[in-house]
């Protein structure tokens, strides 16, 4: 398969008639204001293309995926679930598509009460006091979080506290967030056993605390167990606890971030309630708080007055940190989590986490008899684990990158490699509730035949992959000789 | 169970694999005292069947209006391949493409984006998406804090005119890094930013936001105001409406040395209105900048045989690798919303968006002209407009929309909550999709309305 | 085992620097630390005029896979860059201590310098943290 840009396909004077207003561009101009010096006069790359060709482009790039639909995907910490098909044609009934978001909320009773009943059902899985649903993906839900955190000292005269801690093994987005908010990031170390380093805690925390995030299960795969006595240490110290979605999955229905002590949590609903990852989004960052917090949550919540739903704004929430977005978030991706989670009921939540533990559990068992090196061999896994290849790059030069490549000519695409940054050689494995035992099995070969390749051959796993539409791609020449706009060459540069 | 494969013999031989009795037994790292038993507010399970009755009744409830509202979300038509292709299983459940020799059909498409969007606004570089136009203004006023060195100032003045909820955005998330955002003054007669008073004020700002079209839907002086900000050091970043884009000067061309940061809404790209989301915000730059964009970058390469492909690029200025020094804490974006966008601008081309363009910028003016034969309705602005303009009523706006609403008309957006020093004014946009009879429709309802609420009519 | 000239100091962030007779020092990274980030693909400079604290980023190199702060181990005013890195970063990879250098700093105090390591002191800093 060749990989001709859309814009390689053009041919003067053909478009797709079909799709665009019947009357010519001067027709349409003739009694035009528009001032002739604002006009446009240089042509765009554009393409001039036969609806066919933008079927069959479009189709045949698909096919260059790998996606859920067609893989199974353990991507450590990503949560690749199946997304059941009716979330996706459920929310995009036309009622729900043309619904202008500052049409009146009396042509919106529809779409509000389905926004309500998921708020109502998100304060439940996560035992928060108060929901809002508004952050459009992980990232910025933390965001809100940190900045509601910040919102809270403030407004009760603390000004010194701008120090939000974080565990080593933290999620990039998590320092980054803690940046964007004006906040300085004081990392913590984590135990040998993957726990928070508790005396190192105790160390850090003090008047200038506002806050710390944390991810529990956490991102090496195991349960915080200490996590009350991280809660009152930093409650003591006068700071709130952050909880970090990413892995909710694993614990869904089984215990609840509100228990464990935490002020704010953010939710990926892209992750934990199947809504899908589509490429990179649109994800959906869902925040809940404890009752302090309340006042501070983003706005437009979703408020109810007798029987009918409304949105409520600055008036109703005078401190709120304020607006994420132009309306009021995902409103499609929230639409699909509300489907999802109707779907599954209160059963399903429970059954979500019971069934994603079992087959990390089962997956790290099977790969640990076939002589894989676990992370952390004495812990439980939650919904994923982490293998490392440190001992296979040691003997054979082969790395966690190279089994990456491997597995995707096995038809696996691959686990996180090299997350978290402590593990050294690492793979994150999640494979979630959706995939049955012949899948995991299945994967459990591949992996052996990979190692096996590893010890007798390590060439051809440099070569890897070798079934996909390109081999292993040159990064340095992407970055040194940027290539991030088509100009009308062809190939990119040799 | 829903979703979930296991039969009992597979849950039996898991859990002797694992060495556990129960699937119980692989929660008990978690305190006794934090596990739950059942969940009081999620309702019990619903199948495929009942939950379809129940979103379809839901949806019932919203549907069937005809819309004239616009202020940043436009209805458009969209083809039908557009959400076919968008939906199949390979784009809608892949993951951001970190394995690029498995995701080379994502990373193909987020390219002929990137080039898409960077040429119609005229500028070098382009990322992949942001989440939508109100927080790609916050990132690019940020970016500008980085970009401009030379500039102590963290004040960023939006030219008048410009969309005020942006502005409140922007404040939300970049406020807290010490970035200040004013508005400038704009001319209530022409409804335009003052290229005079853009620049008033304390300290000479780090960037200046300047809308084509503003929120009112009116054509700015977008060279004079390019230059006026770059005299005084200030980067210029623009906002425009993409559909716009098709017809107007693209800002990389505005004033003698074009703008700096381009960013917008890219809902009007083949993406439903959906109640305001999800959307995606674009960002393009000149190549100088290129490194200070926040977001995934997709650049094309070759493979270890010499063959063309994708891969993500600049990922070093990301948060997975950079952390708390990242360019922005984006991680996820809106990869499926570009997707679309991308088909959307495939099947139209150039040619295509032009007329989508000129049809709505037409149809608005004769809804406008059309409108303004109603007794007490007039044109608030005599400037030339895109596909939005601004009627003054004479009387307030609220009730009459109500009333119109009641017909399941939506006659467009009440200005006098977000602008009251503009009295009664009503913001309307008819894109391509309105006919000739829902113009004249839209007529005879309000003059129904304001003619049976003369009552209300008051001294202004 | 990477090269350690004995002519340069040394700071355990892997920064070399050398004192020259006009008084002024030149900064780079050591073969160590070019190895371990790998290909660079890019270095951000700092500009010349800019004065810098002790343990103050002077820039940024990075690869495909990190980016490292280059840190200044004094005080001191920028007064030169490398400004051919900007169009070819690979010179640190290929010659970290040569046309690799990255800036040029006046220090406020030279005796501040006392306290880097020397060549030797380097060598075994670097032979303990391969254990």
């Amino acid at each position: 398969m060749t990989s001709k840009l859309i814009f390689e396909k053009s041919r003067a004077g053909r478009f797709a008639t079909a799709q665009a207003p019947l009357e010519t561009l001067d027709d349409l101009l003739t009694d035009s204001d528009l001032p002739l010096e604002q006009r446009r006069s240089r042509s765009t790359v554009l393409p001039e293309v036969s609806e066919l060709e933008v079927v069959r482009h479009y189709t045949r790039l698909s096919q260059k995926n790998f996606s859920i639909d067609t893989h199974f995907y353990p991507l450590g910490s990503c949560t690749m679930k199946y997304n059941p098909r009716a979330c996706n044609s459920l929310a995009m009934l036309p009622g729900f598509l043309g619904r202008h978001p500052l049409g009146p909320e009396s042509h919106g009773q529809g779409f509000l009460e389905c926004m309500f009943e998921l708020q109502e059902m998100l304060k439940s899985v996560t035992g928060m006091s108060g929901v809002s649903l508004t952050p459009m993906a992980g990232a910025q839900g933390e965001l809100t979080g940190v900045a509601m955190i910040r919102a809270y000292h403030r407004n009760r005269g603390d000004l010194a506290r701008n120090e939000i801690l974080v565990p080593d093994a933290a999620h990039g987005t998590n320092p980054a967030t803690a940046t964007m908010c004006g906040c300085k990031v004081v990392e913590l170390p984590t135990d040998a056993e993957g726990d928070v380093d508790i005396e190192a805690l105790k160390a850090a925390v003090g008047p200038n605390t506002a806050g710390i995030m944390l991810t529990n299960p956490s991102t090496l795969g195991v349960f915080e167990r200490k996590i009350k006595e991280i809660a009152a240490i930093v409650h003591e110290a006068g700071g709130l606890l952050y909880y970090d979605g990413a892995n909710l999955n694993a614990i869904l229905g089984k215990c609840r971030p509100g228990d464990m002590g935490f002020d704010v949590i953010h939710m990926n609903l892209h992750k934990t309630f199947s809504t899908p990852h589509g490429g990179g989004g649109p994800g959906s960052g869902a925040v809940g708080v404890a009752k302090r917090l309340e006042p501070f949550m983003p706005i437009p919540v979703v408020g109810r007055d007798g029987d009918k739903y409304r949105w409520m704004s600055e008036a109703d929430l005078p401190l709120s940190i304020g607006r994420l977005s132009g309306f009021m978030g995902n409103a499609g991706v929230l639409l699909r989590a509300y489907i999802y989670m109707r779907m599954l009921g209160d059963d399903g939540m429970r059954r979500v986490g019971e069934f994603a533990t079992l087959n990390a559990n089962y997956l790290m068992a099977r790969l640990a008899k076939a002589g894989f090196d676990l992370a952390f061999e004495n812990r439980r896994a939650s919904h994923e684990f982490i293998i490392t290849m440190k001992r296979t790059a040691r003997e054979y030069h082969v790395t966690a990158m190279d089994v990456a490549k491997a597995l995707l000519d096995e038809g696996f695409h691959a686990p996180t490699t090299y997350f978290p940054l402590l593990v050294p050689e690492c793979l994150l494995i999640e494979p979630t509730e959706t995939e049955n035992k012949e899948t995991l099995d299945a994967f459990v070969d591949a992996m052996i035949r990979v190692a096996e390749l590893a010890e007798q051959n390590a060439e051809a796993i440099h070569a890897a992959p070798v079934t996909l539409p390109v081999r292993r791609l040159d990064d340095v020449q992407a970055a040194r000789q940027l290539d991030i706009v088509w100009t009308g060459s062809e190939d990119a540069a040799a | 169970m829903p979703f979930i494969p296991h039969t009992e013999q597979d849950i039996a031989d898991m859990l002797e694999a694992i060495g556990a009795d129960s699937i119980d037994d692989l929660f008990d790292e978690i305190p006794e005292s934090l596990r739950i038993d059942g969940l009081d507010g999620v309702p019990a399970p619903m199948n495929e069947m009942a939950v379809t009755r129940l979103m379809h009744d839901r949806a019932a409830r919203d549907a069937n209006a005809l819309s004239f509202i616009g202020a940043g979300a436009y209805e458009h038509h969209i083809p039908a391949a557009v959400w076919q292709l968008t939906t199949r299983g390979e784009f809608y459940s892949a993951y951001t493409p970190y394995q690029a020799e498995a995701s080379q059909g994502t990373l193909q498409v987020i390219y002929e984006f990137q080039s898409m969007i960077a040429s119609m606004t005229g500028m070098e570089a382009s990322n992949a998406s942001l989440y939508d136009g109100a927080s790609a203004v916050a990132e690019a006023a940020l970016m500008a804090v980085r970009a401009n060195r030379k500039s102590k100032s963290r004040r960023v003045v939006f030219a008048g005119g410009t969309n005020r909820t942006y502005q409140k955005v922007a404040e939300a998330i970049a406020g807290t890094q010490g970035l200040r955002f004013e508005e400038s003054p704009f001319d209530k007669a022409t409804g335009r930013a003052d290229p005079a008073a853009l620049l008033e004020g304390d300290e000479p700002p780090v960037a200046v936001v300047i809308s084509q079209p503003n929120f009112f839907g009116t054509i700015e002086a977008v060279d004079e105001l390019t230059d006026a900000a770059h005299a005084v050091g200030a980067l210029v970043i623009a906002i425009v409406n993409p559909t716009a884009l098709a017809l107007l000067k693209p800002p990389g061309e505005w004033g003698e040395r074009g703008a700096d940061i381009v960013c917008g809404e890219g809902q009007p790209l083949g993406v439903p209105l959906s109640s305001g989301g999800p959307y995606f915000g674009f960002m393009t730059t000149r190549q100088a900048l290129v490194r200070q964009l926040p977001g995934r970058i997709v650049g094309r390469t070759r493979d270890l045989d010499g063959k063309t492909g994708f891969t993500l690029t600049l990922q070093a200025r990301e948060q997975h690798i950079r952390r708390s020094k990242a360019t922005s804490n984006i991680c996820t974006n809106q990869g499926l919303m570009v997707t679309a966008a991308t088909m959307y601008l495939s099947l139209l081309g150039e040619q295509g968006l032009a007329r989508v363009a000129a049809a709505s910028h037409t149809n608005t003016r004769r809804l406008s002209d059309t409108l303004c034969t109603v007794p007490g309705v007039s044109r608030r602005f005599k400037t030339p407009a895109f596909h939005e303009t601004v009627l003054q009523l004479d009387r307030p706006v609220a009730p009459v929309l109500e009333a119109l609403a009641a017909n399941d008309l939506l006659g467009g957006l009440d200005l006098s909550e977000i602008y009251p020093e503009l009295g009664h004014c009503l913001l309307i946009c008819a894109t391509e999709t309105k006919l000739d009879e829902d113009i004249q429709r839209y007529r005879d309802e309000l003059a129904r309305v304001m003619g049976a609420s003369s009552t209300l009519r008051d001294a202004s | 085992m990477s090269e350690v000239p004995g002519d340069l100091i040394y700071t355990q962030e892997h920064e070399w620097l050398r004192l020259d007779d006009d008084g002024s020092v030149v900064i780079g990274i050591t073969e160590h630390a070019q190895e371990a980030l790998g290909d660079l693909v890019y270095v951000e400079l700092p500009e010349v005029g800019q004065t810098l604290s002790s343990g103050d980023g002077l820039a940024v190199v990075e690869s495909v896979k990190a980016a490292s702060d280059v840190y200044v181990p004094i005080e001191a005013e920028v007064v030169g860059v490398n400004a051919a890195l900007a169009d070819a970063p690979e010179k640190v990879n290929e010659d970290p201590y040569g046309e690799g250098w990255i800036a040029r700093v006046t220090p406020a105090d030279r005796d501040a310098l006392d306290a880097l390591m020397n060549a030797d002191a380097y060598q075994e800093f670097l032979d303990n943290l391969d254990d």
